[in-house]
């Protein structure tokens, strides 16, 4: 095998100085009832020029959105990735390294880290950020098990309007833990739930933009948590952050979020990561990695994982997560990415994203039948429109056209049946826009 | 410490924000094409931020400078030897970055209609069959992130089939020698943990295994080879104990790397399985991930795993089925780590049915080649013939004044990357070296001449341990000191951080 360094001579004399004829020997332990007997059933092997013919040919059946114009959103968004990010983030010393157990040679991946933590925490206006969670979902499932944790309560509350993507997989993580998510009915509003609950929950959860596209004022809801001794956790999109003020000066305890629109590509959902950040009298509860700031013999500044009393390989069934490998790459492609753009570039990103959504969804609501579905509230790239008939016919005539169109809300939640979410990004040209609308003009 | 610092400091290691210079930009966007909005008019007072945003002020030659700085702070696979045991630090491939990088692999939203990647749900839906033929499972699920995400989702489906057949039970059985993982996942899905011992052997002591059964059992978690490297050789015994107390058998797959060809977790007995496909299939490590930890079923399981499944229709074509009623819920967005998975398939590709085989082979031919050669100096525990790994103990270094610690900070002046130390919990002064099969016989070989002349200094230089190592970008950092006094965040100023709370 081609990986294999092995000559026939190496294998005979490394066998030899074992008083062995053969490796077979060495899987004596193996009971032979269970030895498989025959060789797997798998493909291969391929040379790498075969490999690379027949990956092409399967990556050529797919339309990405290099050839289709998309407007699919959902924590998803088709970004521009400045060349430098994956430049850095493939280099070998960064990709093939591991978890930083051996501090004196891992000083570039703890030094990403706590340059990562930091501008997580300058995002997201709270005090501490952890190394990377796997997704925006799962580290809303976490946030709850904190919540539950830190308050011996059961119950998390959390809004409908949360990416369904998160309320489903917070559903698998709370109840696995003996509590329940409360979410308010289909023609209830989260203050009407909140005003009917019986029970007092470990926490409130909302979404900031929500699904609907919806900016709120979060800072009743800290307010009505904290007064029931209850943690208000908020899940945000990042580039959002640069236009609005952040849930952490909101009076949030928590704020967690899907890193994907940082720098990493879409790769049909993965690998991506999750942002997780507190206030100060929760560090404590942090899941999985967190690195910090110290010295060695000479005083010279360095960097090490810290806290690590709250982790699985230390703390075992007491650990605050079981997560051990993070998305540390993915949290180094938002570093780099983050460092690139700078607070102007990320603002340029949000308000050209913003400025090109609104351009499109004002004209595509002064058609028949398309209004906004949350008109309450302001939006900024990403909006729910009502629209005049099924979702699924206006999609299939639009991707007749060379056009990914909004996400059919009826597929995430009968409630929202015949939503279409739209999503704009600071790449889609004024021209992909007049498409879209043209487009919806002619159907039907 | 003097490449590649561009003249900063280097009396620390240098941030990024040591380098923010205001009105600096990395990055320039296009200029509008519509017209602009006012979105502190838009947003209002209440709404619009106010907070900086905390980051820093860099032109792209100073970013790509610091973070090339950063990465020659850092030893990874390519750098050199890397038996790091438990954690599969094999070669990667570069191809399969190739293969993870093709736009139509690539630039994919999650939420296109299937009609527009055929291509990729095909080769979604041949890993699954290709990882359920290796792990002998017949329906397999890709959505989990990572090995540990793995596990609680098998958990919770043992959990629900048990609750299926209409019975609740609470523990879940536990090996000593257990990764950290396992009694961490145990417990998030609010199950007791109870630990079973290992034998003078080093395997599951099976009259404790015995003892500790019974109808609250709901299953044991094992890795096989476990943690200490040695194959568990009664395993069917064991597999018939917990399945006639009526629970159910987890493979943590971590250590899969030794079995390829030879065996199989279905055929030993287990019902669920992960496989890490950083580890076993050679996904880069990524300074801590990301991983992938699809799970396997036997088929009474498969009504439980995590929705959306792949369905194909009469015609051939794959979509997802998301209607799912007994499912135990979603673990991850939308189908897991699908980018971890290609470069995953394309090494299976590349090696084939017999190539696979001759990986465990060689990771077992490495690593007992490795513990014969370290043996006058280093002994393992238990005499007996290793799978992929092994684990030294070190407790007479320890009573020559040697920790562990000190042999592994030693090893880095011989520019290796130290194997894990202090584990697993059940060895002294442990120290759990796995060579890979992509290591030659002459890595391996320095690599004991390394450790047989670190023994020989404990006597003769015990200072050279002690103050190592030394030629690293910083010494031995003080632990106790961050961990007393967190400095978890950058600040201006460099002292430690402002209280921000709310």
């Amino acid at each position: 095998m081609r990986y294999i360094p092995h000559t026939a001579e190496d294998r005979a004399a490394m066998l030899a100085a074992l008083g062995m004829s053969d490796t077979l020997s060495l899987f004596d332990d193996i009971p032979a009832a269970a030895r498989m007997g025959r060789p797997l059933r798998v493909p291969g092997p391929l040379t790498e020029m075969e490999l690379q013919a027949a990956m092409r040919r399967d990556a050529a059946k797919n339309r990405s959105v290099e050839d289709l114009v998309c407007f699919l959103g959902g924590q998803f968004y088709d970004r521009f990735i400045p060349a430098a990010v994956g430049a850095l983030a493939g280099r070998g010393e960064f990709a093939t390294s591991y978890t930083p157990y051996q501090p004196e040679l891992s000083q570039g991946t703890l030094g990403v880290i706590y340059e990562f933590q930091s501008m997580m925490v300058g995002l997201t206006g709270l005090a501490a950020a952890q190394a990377s969670m796997y997704d925006g979902a799962s580290a809303v499932a976490e946030a709850a098990l904190l919540a539950m944790d830190a308050t011996h309560r059961l119950t998390i509350v959390m809004d409908r309007a949360v990416f369904p993507e998160s309320r489903q997989v917070a559903v698998t993580y709370v109840t696995a833990r003996g509590g329940r998510v409360v979410v308010p009915a289909p023609d209830q509003s989260l203050d009407e739930l909140l005003a009917s609950l019986v029970e007092t929950p470990a926490a409130v959860v909302v979404q900031q933009p929500d699904v609907l596209g919806r900016v709120r004022d979060l800072r009743p809801l800290a307010a009505w948590a904290h007064e029931r001794g209850a943690l208000a956790i908020a899940a945000a999109d990042p580039v959002a952050l640069a236009l609005i003020e952040p849930p952490g000066r909101m009076g949030f305890d928590v704020v967690v979020g899907e890193g994907q629109p940082l720098g990493s590509g879409l790769q049909y959902g993965g690998p991506t990561f999750g942002f997780f950040c507190v206030q100060d009298a929760l560090v404590r509860r942090l899941p999985g990695r967190v690195v910090g700031a110290t010295h060695d013999g000479s005083h010279k500044r360095g960097y090490v994982l810290t806290l690590q009393a709250r982790e699985q390989h230390i703390r075992r069934e007491r650990a605050t997560s079981n997560i051990c490998s993070n998305h540390s790459l993915n949290a180094l492609q938002a570093t780099i990415y983050l460092a690139l753009l700078g607070p102007e570039g990320l603002r340029e990103v949000a308000r050209l994203s913003t400025a090109k959504a609104h351009y499109v969804v004002d004209r595509l609501t002064a058609l028949p039948g398309f209004r906004r579905m949350a008109p309450e509230a302001p939006y900024l790239y990403e909006v729910a429109l009502r629209v005049p008939g099924s979702v699924a016919d206006l999609n299939r005539h639009l991707l007749d056209r060379g056009i990914l169109g909004g996400w059919d809300m009826g597929r995430w939640d009968r409630a929202w049946a015949g939503g279409w979410q739209l999503a704009v990004t600071e790449q889609r040209t004024r021209a992909e826009l007049d498409q879209l609308v043209e487009a919806v003009a002619a159907w039907r | 410490m003097a490449v590649g610092t561009d003249g900063q400091q280097a009396d620390r290691t240098p941030l990024i924000y040591d380098r923010s210079h205001p009105g600096r930009r990395g990055v320039r966007l296009p200029a509008p094409d519509v017209p602009a909005l006012d979105e502190a008019a838009l947003l209002g007072p209440a709404l619009a931020r106010t907070t900086p945003l905390g980051l820093p002020e860099v032109a792209e030659n100073d970013v790509v400078r610091h973070y090339t700085a950063l990465s020659q702070m850092n030893y990874g696979v390519d750098t050199g030897f890397y038996p790091l045991g438990s954690c599969t630090m094999k070669y990667n491939p570069k191809v399969n970055e190739w293969v993870a990088a093709l736009p139509g692999f690539q630039r994919i939203h999650p939420l296109q209609p299937e009609s527009t990647v055929p291509g990729l749900l095909e080769l979604l839906a041949s890993m699954e069959s290709i990882l359920g033929e290796i792990s002998g499972m017949d329906a397999v699920t890709l959505q989990p992130a990572a090995g540990a995400q793995g596990e609680f989702t098998g958990v919770l489906l043992m959990r629900a089939l048990i609750r299926a057949r209409g019975e609740e039970r609470h523990t879940l059985i536990i090996p000593d020698s257990a990764h950290g993982t396992n009694p961490a996942t145990a417990a998030m899905a609010g199950y007791g943990v109870a630990v079973v011992p290992s034998n003078v052997r080093g395997g599951v002591d099976l009259a404790a295994l015995r003892g500790l059964v019974n109808g609250d059992t709901a299953g044991l978690m094992l890795t096989n080879p476990n943690t200490l490297g040695l194959f568990e050789d009664e395993i069917l015994e064991i597999a018939d104990v917990v399945h006639s107390a009526g629970g159910l058998l987890y493979y943590d797959g971590a250590n899969a790397n030794a079995i390829l060809g030879e065996v199989r977790p279905g055929d030993m007995g287990f019902d669920v399985v992960h496989l890490n496909l950083h580890k076993t299939f050679s996904t880069p490590h990524g300074g801590g991930g990301p991983g992938s930890g699809p799970v396997g079923v036997k088929a009474v399981l498969e009504p439980f795993l995590p929705g959306p499944r792949l369905q194909r229709a009469p015609s051939g074509a794959l979509s997802w089925d998301d209607n799912r009623p007994q499912s135990i819920g979603k673990v991850r967005s939308y189908y897991g780590n699908v980018g971890i998975v290609l470069r995953a398939l394309a090494y299976i590709l590349s090696h084939g049915p017999d190539g696979l085989r001759e990986v465990a082979h060689t990771a077992v031919l490495n690593a007992n080649y490795l513990r014969a050669r370290l043996a006058d100096r280093y002994p393992t525990r238990y005499d007996r013939s290793v799978m992929h790994e092994f684990v030294l103990t070190l407790a007479s270094q320890k009573e020559r004044g040697a920790s562990a610690l000190d042999v592994a900070k030693r090893l880095i002046d011989y520019g290796v990357y130290p194997p894990t130390v202090y584990f697993p919990l059940v060895v002294k002064e442990a120290l759990m070296v796995e060579p890979t099969e992509t290591e030659s016989k002459e890595t391996l070989d320095r690599f004991a001449d390394a450790l047989a002349a670190i023994d020989q200094e404990i006597d003769a230089s015990p200072e050279a341990l002690k103050t190592a190592p030394h030629h690293t970008p910083v010494g031995r950092l003080d632990e106790a000191e961050a961990a007393r006094h967190p400095n978890i965040r950058w600040s201006a100023g460099g002292g430690p951080p402002e209280s921000t709370g709310p």
